[in-house]
């Protein structure tokens, strides 16, 4: 392509010498950066410096030493395996696992829930759009911290593990949390997990493939067949091959409380639905506002071509509204993720809660706080770019 | 603006940030918390968010309890005036960053003296004021005796605290399994214990006796006699300003030894002015310079003694009514009591 440019563009501008002059606009213009960012780096310098003096004259401990010791406090719930006997780097972990754990799912349902209710709010039965404004003026009025505390308390409220609702065989509610029937976790189910992931990751290619050939010749060809045998069958198969086993483990009351099945306790269920249900109430309204944004005039053309309703929203709309959705979007997801830092507040351990019992035993606030504005940092960054890139992908090509 | 500049820009200046750091840096005095507190002319003291008996706002918003004394008595040592005080209600949690960074002058919060807290974290603490231990408390309806029957239970902790690692090394040592519930903030944790969320709260003995005093039907729930830890709680400081440690310190010793005079917040006026006892004298500013010595007026314990009373009246006034006894916090002239004055000449 390069040889169509003409080459006088192509050409460097002469040169100008820099001269040392305060009538050189080059010249000056470095003498002021210089200057800027001496004054920056002089006052960080001067933060950094009096911090450490002041943090030594208090005799205050420094430095991250402490990740390695034993961090010796009580959480109640993680995703990996934990003892109090093992490091504040273990338990910051788990915090971070728990924090993530919140969001992931927190995200996932909020986008559901969120998109169901902008759509009803857009609908033409009377009945389901008034619940639906309702729902989002309601929800976005109260302050989210009360809507925790309150779902915490509608859950402290369940009747205790004796009187636990049983409403199917293994299922109990409690203001224990629910248990739910379970099987045991063995490594037949890992790899079997294992294949699922790889399924995925076919699917996609497959998916790819047929793309190009419907662009070859014009065939749309049906993908559920290979979607059916790579993310069901594969994963099936692998765990037969394996010896299929299948143990079922039913939570049982035991002395306290409840052992065995599967476990959500109500501080991970109230910060859940807490979040869920207020991002939510933004997201509908992003929702609505991207349908909105489709012109009336796409959907009838579109049906004019002979597409019937469902392709006219899959195809033509929906690609359309992705475009306004996602940007406004990736704030609601990092909203999200930062809210579930209330978790404190009732008693959910996230990185958070941790991080400040953490630097409450070591005295090491600076450190502490470090740690968590690193966390959030990260995720909120991982966020931003995944989204960036997923917005990137659907902006309209241009012609 | 090119970056090519910017990147000669940033070289320039890590030369002169070289340059200035290695530069002597000055000195910082330390201000004297004295000082300080004399031209502020009140006591930042931090209590805890509400605890019956030892820090609680009343009715009308006026905090009363143990702790609360210790900062009036502290103000009226060095202001002449128990009145001058600006509460802080802390959590456990952030009560320490709250001494650390100087947003409270001493914390008088049913705080627990280790040698972590003494050390690492830049504080001295200035005496016992409270000796106490760490309990359990369950509904009476579980019809517990003994806090080894816990095995497998659900615990209510706040984070933060001496509590929740006593909890861990004691199911540990115990070979005891149990959940913990762990909620920053008192009510909410107190709500988690009272729902039924936990089976059990821990918390020091005379927590426990405040927040049972204050259910709705005491009686509801026991206090298990198993006490699994030392929790001697007192005022401390920062570190580094040893003159006002000393005050602190010798508020509370006033407090203690009038207890041991016999002198009380009705009859120091009098005592001031007529008890022979040269102890006595010395304490009261009438002869020698105990108050000098401390930065003080000569009159300091009398102050103290008229806003609050000796340590037995601060005990009687706050604690007795819910019930805590005296216990190891009689005076050490009673069969089992640790509290005791070092003499004042
Ligand atoms: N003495 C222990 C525990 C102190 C503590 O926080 N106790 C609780 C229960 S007695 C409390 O005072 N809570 C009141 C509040 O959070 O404001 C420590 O120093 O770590």
């Amino acid at each position: 392509m390069s040889s169509t440019i003409d080459p006088r563009l192509l050409r460097a501008p002469p040169k100008k010498g820099l001269r040392l002059s305060w009538a050189d606009e080059r010249f000056r213009a470095i003498v002021w950066q210089v200057l800027i960012v001496s004054a920056i780096v002089f006052v960080i310098w001067w933060l950094v410096r009096n911090t450490q003096h002041n943090l030594e004259v208090r005799r205050i401990a420094t430095g991250f030493g402490f990740l390695g010791r034993e961090a010796g406090l009580p959480i109640g719930e993680s995703l990996i395996s934990y003892t109090p006997r093992d490091t504040y780097l273990r338990a910051l972990t788990v915090g971070v696992l728990n924090t993530l754990n919140v969001a992931v799912v927190g995200v996932v349902l909020a986008t559901i829930f969120g998109t169901v209710i902008g759509i009803a709010r857009l609908s033409k039965n009377w009945l389901v759009g008034r619940i639906a404004t309702i729902y989002v003026e309601v929800i976005r009025d109260v302050p989210l911290l009360l809507q925790l505390l309150f779902w915490y308390t509608i859950l402290q409220s369940l009747p205790g593990p004796r009187q636990a609702i049983n409403p199917a065989t293994g299922v109990f509610l409690s203001n224990r949390g629910l248990k739910l029937p379970f099987f045991h976790w063995e490594s037949a189910h890992t790899a079997a997990f294992g294949a699922f992931v790889i399924g995925c990751v076919a699917l996609w290619f497959v998916a790819k493939q047929l793309r190009a050939k419907q662009y070859a010749d014009g065939q749309p060809r049906a993908l559920w067949p290979w979607a059916l045998g790579l993310l069901l069958g594969l994963p099936i198969a692998v765990w037969l091959v394996l010896g299929a086993p299948f143990t079922t483990d039913i939570p049982a009351l035991r002395g306290f409380n409840f052992s065995g099945g599967l476990n959500v306790s109500p501080e991970y269920f109230a910060l859940l639905i807490g979040l869920v249900t207020y991002t939510a109430g933004f997201i509908a309204e992003i929702v609505r506002a991207g349908i909105l944004a489709v012109h009336q005039g796409q959907w009838e053309a579109a049906q004019a071509l002979g597409l019937h309703r469902g392709q006219v929203l899959n195809r033509i709309v929906l690609p359309q509204a992705l475009r306004v959705i996602v940007p406004p979007m990736t704030s609601q997801f990092l909203n999200l993720t930062k809210n579930s830092s209330l978790a404190v507040a009732i008693g959910y351990q996230d990185i958070v809660s941790i991080a400040n019992t953490t630097l409450n035993q070591t005295g090491q606030a600076i450190e502490g706080i470090a740690i968590i504005m690193g966390v959030y940092l990260t995720i909120s960054l991982s966020i931003s770019l995944f989204m960036n890139w997923y917005n990137a992908r659907i902006t309209l090509v241009e012609r | 603006m090119p970056l090519r500049h910017l990147s000669k820009a940033v070289g320039a200046a890590v030369l002169l940030g070289g340059l200035a750091l290695s530069a002597p840096v000055q000195a910082q005095t330390p201000t004297s918390m004295l000082d300080t507190i004399r031209s502020r002319g009140n006591l930042i003291c931090g209590v805890n968010t509400g605890l019956a008996g030892f820090a609680q706002p009343d009715s009308q918003g006026v905090w009363r309890g143990f702790d609360v004394d210790y900062c009036r008595a502290i103000a009226a040592a060095i202001l002449g005036d128990g009145t001058k005080v600006r509460y802080v209600p802390l959590t456990a949690q952030s009560r320490f960053t709250a001494l650390q960074s100087g947003e409270v002058d001493v914390l008088v919060r049913n705080t627990t003296w280790t040698l972590s807290r003494d050390t690492s974290l830049g504080f001295d603490f200035a005496g016992i004021t409270f000796y106490d231990g760490q309990g359990f408390m369950v509904k009476a309806s579980l019809g517990l005796t003994s806090a080894r029957e816990l095995n497998g239970a659900t615990i209510c902790v706040q984070p933060g605290t001496t509590t929740e690692q006593n909890l861990t090394d004691w199911a540990r040592s115990n070979r005891i399994e149990f959940r913990p519930v762990v909620i920053e903030r008192i009510e909410e944790v107190v709500g988690a214990y009272t729902s039924n969320r936990c089976d059990a709260y821990t918390t020091d003995v005379s927590g426990l006796a405040a927040t049972r005093a204050v259910q709705p039907r005491p009686a509801d729930h026991v206090i298990l006699p198993d006490v699994i830890s030392k929790e001697p709680l007192g005022p401390l400081v920062r570190h580094g300003d040893q003159r006002f440690a000393d005050i602190v310190r010798w508020t509370h010793f006033a407090l203690l030894g009038a207890e041991e005079f016999g002198l009380t917040a009705a009859n120091v006026d009098q005592a001031a002015a007529s008890d022979p006892r040269p102890e006595v004298q010395r304490m009261l500013g009438k002869n020698g310079e105990l108050g000098q010595m401390l930065g003080l007026q000569p009159n300091w314990v009398v102050s103290v003694l008229k806003t609050t009373g000796n340590y037995g009246e601060v005990f009687a006034r706050n604690l007795t009514p819910i019930g805590i006894q005296r216990g190891p916090n009689a005076l050490w002239t009673t069969p089992g009591g640790l509290q005791y004055s070092p003499p004042f000449r």
